[in-house]
């Protein structure tokens, strides 16, 4: 059976500067498993894409608190998960489709969830309206 | 007309880097905009909203937009979003940033 070899709690205000510090502080836990570039690369991005959802759709640019928890198990694999206390999705399937987006400018791509899913092995998405969003992603390091 | 891109592409850092863009592109109104990929160090979704934005504004202006070496790393988000199906893109891969 595995078990967990390794955790690590982070909680950061929901500030746009602190996307590159949340990518950056997993990729350096996870770089105590050794993986590769590309797995490194995959589990940054996917970490940003959520963390980026929790400052514009889960707070709306207001106050708040992100938590970003990462385990790593005894078999390499990787759970994280990024927890926000904003207005939550009304609807998941929607928001996870690829390209959809609620932005009018043009200037956001609708593919976040995508990312994640698509870089992730597994994506999990739970969410009430008015009580936040928490996201699990897991991935399996060769 | 070419832009290089230097450093992490997140939705922190893309507002600035849309507003220097946008600033040269209607200053210069060039006929080409060679978009240089080769030194980002990471780019995510937010990326890929500023390079089909910029897709948007130089086809108002009857210019063209290509994309110039990203990383394999970059160039597996660019696939994810069909973006070569509407953007050209050209150079080597040889950078291994995200």
């Amino acid at each position: 059976m595995r078990r967990v070899e390794n955790y690590m709690k982070l909680f950061i205000p929901a500030l746009s500067i602190n996307e590159g510090l949340s990518r950056n502080a997993v990729a350096s836990f996870v770089a105590g498993l050794n993986p590769t570039i590309d797995e490194l690369s995959d589990i940054k991005c996917a970490v940003s894409e959520a963390v980026t959802n929790s400052i514009v759709h889960g707070y709306k640019y207001t106050q708040g608190i992100i938590y970003i928890g990462v385990k790593y198990y005894s078999d390499r694999t990787v759970i994280i998960e990024v927890t926000d206390k904003g207005c939550g999705i009304e609807n998941v399937n929607q928001a996870m489709a690829p390209l959809y987006t609620t932005d009018t400018s043009g200037e956001r791509s609708g593919m976040g969830f995508a990312v994640m899913q698509s870089f992730m092995d597994k994506l999990s998405v739970r969410s009430r309206p008015g009580e936040g969003v928490r996201i699990l992603m897991t991935k399996h390091l060769k | 007309m070419n832009i290089k891109i230097k450093g992490d592409i997140d939705h922190h850092s893309v507002k600035r880097i849309r507003e220097d863009i946008d600033k040269q592109i209607r200053s210069f109104m060039p006929v080409r905009v060679y978009l240089d990929l080769s030194y980002v160090d990471f780019m995510d979704s937010s990326g890929l909203g500023l390079i089909l934005g910029r897709y948007a504004l130089t086809k108002d202006i009857r210019a063209k937009l290509i994309l110039t070496n990203p990383s394999r790393r970059i160039k597996k988000i660019l696939t994810l979003a069909g973006i070569e199906r509407i953007i050209e893109i050209e150079g080597d891969d040889k950078n291994e940033a995200c």
